[in-house]
């Protein structure tokens, strides 16, 4: 597009502005899901399998129907013609997937603690958790397989029909040959196995929905907190069979995703599928305890990373194997989420040799899918913490490790061994403003004295520098990884009579602060109040088309759509001004809603005059069509890459294994910054949740396949007094893959921290023998690897 | 998660309260619920009927009286933390006050609710059983009077007999040496093990999370008084316990921590 004006920013991008959204969140005029008042509604509740693995023998509804307020018991058998379709997944990773049969209830078998086996719908919530009690399950229980090492043995097959535990194998080995000849030549070699534990997503909001049914007509309309209301649109549209133009999706204010919103449940199934049938409104709102069993976990992985490095300690070639945990079910896109990290797993690295091979594999235990970074912190957990290794295996610092490493600025656009062009970087000095700001040698001096001292207090400095592929992503590229849908963005931009303005976003924010930063981008061009522009999303009838909010993707694609179509207004603007001004368009300058001629700043006209024009079209160009709108539906041509520096101090009491986080530095660079206080919010959050994963968090099971840690008691979410104060800083190097120059934000801090967090905690415990400790780094398992050390 | 159904009855007096708990085998009683409603969620503890006591306002209040401090059954853990009484006369009392859950919790939670419930995770429980504090019941039969260290009998089970309610807690004053080490994995958390020291004539020492109920470290307090060092004392911290597993803390670590803490208790409780 030609830009012909003198000024085409405003100064508002870049400013801490505050979130618009934030005053009824705080006062709680914000709608969630479970808050909305629905006259008439039935209350669903599932009664879930104890057992994490077992064939049903029989099942008693009777009690269960006599009790007071139920008005419906159903089980699989009386359900099964009440939907089109299994359980969707929309990533057959390869073309012999094995995906198993999964409804909504169990068929005759249940395969984790949490599958469902019978719905009550009554008139209350508390009518229907009740009658939950009087449904009689039996069954013959079969031992569980829970460890996917013990998966890959197919002892036991858990889904007999398939004759394996594995589901896929996935692999990028575009050059054998240089890999392994890079390892038969290597001056250095690491082999390491690192764990991902699974990881309960805990969204402050549980999942909630309600479906109203329109008493004539066949009409549905789905209030759902979700991540992805297009998507589940179609999704549910396919599976329970109703025409996609009979459903209407609205996510309200919903609490927190982290990705375990971006999936089709199977109570997203039976709300539809159940108000369909009794022509009633169906609602259904999690417990805590559900969310824990039956909403997807994440991460879940055994990882074996090699690195084959030359005598300076360049790394020549990395071998990565995967076992990736789905557990019992495929869910919406459970076998993608290792290939989101599967072109990742050399970093930031200039590595010439790439090898990754994953293996998918069942277990008796909930279903896997897309958690905050999906993929990709594995990826930057595994080649982070063998980076340490190699540094140490060849007695020099992480950090000239790195450097030595690192794709250098000249070398951008770079094009991987992976198979992946990185839009821009300059890591160099990314990490030399880190190691500035660190104050290094102060740390590594008072190391060193603790340990001389014999003090019981020892510290640990670590790093992580992480790259991400994010702004998910060009659809060509979905398409040659088998991904069920495109990677563009739609948004419109209308300028009402009144001179208001209205942006339409195909993204379904849940946290990200959309409507603050896409008024942001809209005012920053028009020069205009942001109080006077408001961002419409998140309902299928309002904002038809969209592929919603994952992925780090909303700014960098949803985002420059907005750009872009606000762009197309502004011209459609300067022609009607230039036609009322009867000059050419060239001639006019546009700046803070007004348009001038150039060299005669007082022949002007308003922006809100070629609103109003547009609208009442008495006097516009021949052609023109009435209206001040502008539509952009945008696939960008490749993703963006987002990279940073994190430093993470912490002290070990060697006696109780304790870790204490002391300090934590992240200088990240996403590129341009919209607005930096929703970007530092965002880091904070990042970090909470990777930092848990390090230090807190692992869903843990017993022998038998029973979650232990299923209550907020025993799920270590840890809250801000766990945290030191973050110290962030960032450099800018703007991606040339869209024009906002954005690279995306919201999942780094979960990225790159608990490597950071892992490389201080062995560095602390380094000069005792400790080589590495699992995930979460807890007290007990911290001492245990200190006193297993002293043994020898 | 939410209860089974029950009744619910506010009583206005403990006269009443016990009464009511005389007629109903199953009545429950209920003041800040923090110990109750959780076990009722989880559909562990199904009373047929609550009796809230929680607004008998006469049941709160902390008094000096002389050689000891007087606490209301009914007050909350928020006032125990907050009171210059407390703080100048039992000054751990109010310390470890400030550590149980988090703000909410210490708002709504009573100091008679959390004694009688008689978690051995809890803080304050251990607290007065190392403070040797007497616990005042009232019941249609009058009023008696237990010492801690013979009330707690076993896991959530304590001297209390239905139709008794525990009205005061009467702490004797002790602002000698003191420490309480909470070790945990978050701040709001129950501590994974406790330890509660006071030097009051001789040296107290109760344990938290090391056995079914609150406990006193009693070969610890025998080796102390026999003129045990520390270090040789803190060795015995587990001796004759038979402490619980669980995720956080198997039993032989729990037993490391109880040394470890109660070397790090009686160390400060000697210095302060």
């Amino acid at each position: 597009m030609t830009v012909t004006d003198s000024q085409t920013s405003h100064g508002i991008l870049g400013t801490r502005t505050l979130r618009k959204e934030d005053p009824k969140l705080l006062s709680g005029e914000a709608k969630f899901t479970d808050d909305l008042v629905i006259p008439g509604a039935l209350y669903m509740a599932l009664l879930r399998s104890n057992v994490a693995h077992a064939k049903i023998v029989s099942i008693d509804t009777e009690a269960a129907k006599e009790a007071p307020g139920v008005v419906a018991v159903y089980t699989y058998d009386d359900l099964k013609d009440d939907w089109a379709g299994p359980m969707p997944c929309a990533w057959p990773v390869t073309p012999d997937m094995k995906n198993p049969n999964h409804f909504p209830l169990a068929n005759g078998k249940v395969n984790y603690v949490g599958d469902g086996i019978a719905v009550v719908l009554a008139n209350s919530k508390e009518q229907a958790i009740d009658a939950l009690e009087l449904i009689s399950v039996e069954y013959d229980e079969i031992d569980p397989v829970l460890e996917i090492e013990d998966s890959a043995k197919d002892e036991r097959v858990i889904h007999q029909d398939l004759g394996t535990n594995a589901s896929f194998k996935w692999d990028l080995i575009p050059n054998k040959d240089g890999v392994d000849e890079a390892f038969a030549k290597a001056a250095f070699t690491v082999s390491e196995r690192y764990i991902q534990q699974r990881i309960v997503p805990a969204a402050m909001e549980p999942r909630s929905i309600v479906v109203v049914p329109a008493p004539f007509g066949g009409d549905f309309t789905i209030y759902n907190t979700t991540q992805i209301p297009h998507i589940l649109k179609i999704m549910l549209a396919l599976t329970v069979g109703i025409s996609e133009s009979k459903i209407r999706v609205i996510a309200p204010s919903v609490g927190g995703g982290f990705g375990s919103k971006l999936d089709v449940y199977a109570e997203d199934v039976l709300t539809l599928a159940l108000a369909r049938k009794l022509r009633k409104p169906i609602r259904w709102t999690e417990e805590r305890t559900e969310n824990a069993l039956a909403t997807i976990h994440g991460r879940g992985q055994v990882q074996y990373i090699e690195l084959a490095a030359d005598a300076s300690g360049k790394v020549t070639a990395v071998r990565v194997n995967i076992l990736a945990d789905m557990g019992a079910y495929l869910q919406l896109i459970t076998p993608g989420i290792p290939l989101l990290g599967a072109f990742l797993y050399h970093g930031v690295y200039d590595v010439p040799n790439y090898s990754f091979s994953c293996t998918g594999y069942f277990t008796n235990k909930t279903p896997t899918d897309a958690y905050r970074g999906a993929g990709r912190p594995e990826a930057t957990f595994a080649i982070e913490r063998a980076m340490d290794a190699l540094a140490h295996k060849m007695g020099i610092s992480p950090i000239e490790i790195r450097r030595r490493n690192f794709i250098k600025k000249e070398q951008f656009p770079y094009s991987s061994a992976a198979g992946l062009v990185f839009d821009s970087g300059d890591y160099e000095t990314n990490l030399d403003k880190a190691v500035g700001l660190l104050g290094i040698e102060e740390i590594l001096a008072e190391k060193q004295r603790r340990i001389d001292s014999g003090s019981t207090k020892l510290l640990g400095l670590g790093m992580s520098f992480f790259v991400e592929m994010c702004g998910l992503a060009p659809s060509r590229v979905l398409a040659s990884l088998n991904y069920g849908a495109g990677g563009w963005e739609a948004a419109t931009v209308r300028i009402l009579p009144t001179s208001k303005v209205q942006v339409v976003t195909g993204s379904a924010p849940h946290g990200q602060g959309h409507e603050t930063a896409w008024a942001m981008i809209v005012a920053d061009r028009l020069g205009i109040d942001i109080n006077d522009i408001e961002v419409l999303h998140s309902d299928t009838a309002i904002a038809p088309h969209g592929l919603d909010t994952y992925g780090s993707r909303s700014l960098s694609v949803g985002g420059s759509a907005v750009h872009m179509a606000t762009e197309k207004v502004l011209e459609k603007a300067r022609s009607i001004a230039a036609h009322q001004l009867e000059v050419s368009e060239a001639d006019l300058d546009y700046a803070s809603g007004m348009f001038t001629v150039k060299g005669s700043p007082d022949k002007a006209f308003p922006l809100a005059g070629a609103a109003f024009e547009a609208f009442t079209a008495h006097n516009l160009p021949d052609g023109m069509e009435p209206n001040l709108e502008a539509s952009v539906t945008w696939d960008p041509p490749n993703f963006t890459f987002p990279y940073g520096s994190h430093f993470a101090v912490v002290e070990i009491d060697t006696e109780t294994g304790k870790v204490d986080l002391l300090r934590y530095l992240a200088v990240d660079d996403c590129g341009n910054r919209v607005n930096p206080l929703i970007i530092e919010g965002q880091v904070h959050g990042g970090l909470a949740q990777g930092i848990a994963q390090a230090l807190f968090e692992e869903a843990a099971y017993d022998d038998r396949g029973n979650l232990i840690t299923s209550t907020l008691a025993d799920y270590l979410v840890p809250s801000a007094a766990e945290f030191p104060f973050f110290e962030l800083d960032h450099t800018i190097t703007p991606s040339p893959t869209n024009p906002l120059g954005v690279k995306g934000i919201g999942e780094a801090g979960a990225i790159a921290s608990p490597p950071a967090i892992i490389n201080a905690v062995v560095d602390a415990l380094n000069h005792l023998g400790i080589e590495d400790v699992e995930m979460p780094a807890s007290p007990q398992r911290v001492w245990r690897a200190i006193n297993g050390a002293k043994k020898g | 998660m939410f209860p089974s159904s029950f009744d619910y009855v506010r009583a206005s007096s403990v006269s009443e309260a016990i009464s009511i708990l005389n007629n109903e085998e199953d009545a429950k009683l209920i003041a800040g619920g923090h110990s109750l409603l959780p076990l009722m969620k989880l559909r562990l503890a199904n009373p047929s009927k609550l009796v809230d006591i929680g607004r008998i306002s006469d049941l709160s209040y902390i008094e000096d009286r002389g050689d000891h401090v007087a606490i209301g059954a009914l007050t909350r853990h928020h006032a125990i933390e907050n009171s210059q009484v407390i703080k100048a006369s039992v000054p751990m009392l109010s310390h470890v006050a400030s550590l149980v859950g988090d703000p909410s919790v210490r708002h709504r939670g009573t100091l008679g609710g959390s004694v009688s419930h008689g978690d051995g995770a809890s803080d304050l429980p251990a607290a007065i059983l190392a403070l040797d504090a007497t616990l005042v019941i009232t019941s249609g039969n009058g009023v008696r009077e237990v010492e801690a260290k013979n009330f707690f009998k076993g896991f959530l089970e304590t001297d209390l007999n239905q139709g008794e309610i525990l009205t005061e807690i009467k702490v004797p004053k002790a602002t000698g040496g003191w420490s309480y080490q909470k070790f945990n994995r978050r701040a709001q958390d129950w501590a994974i093990v406790g330890v509660a020291a006071v030097r009051n004539g001789s040296t107290k020492i109760s344990l938290v999370n090391m056995a079914s109920m609150p406990i006193r470290a009693e070969a610890v307090e025998n080796a102390l008084s026999g003129g045990a060092s520390i270090d040789e004392a803190a060795a015995l911290a587990s001796e004759g316990i038979d402490p619980p597993s669980d995720l956080n803390a198997s039993a032989d670590y729990r037993r490391h921590l109880a040394s470890v803490l109660v070397r790090r208790a009686l160390a400060e409780a000697n210095s302060n």
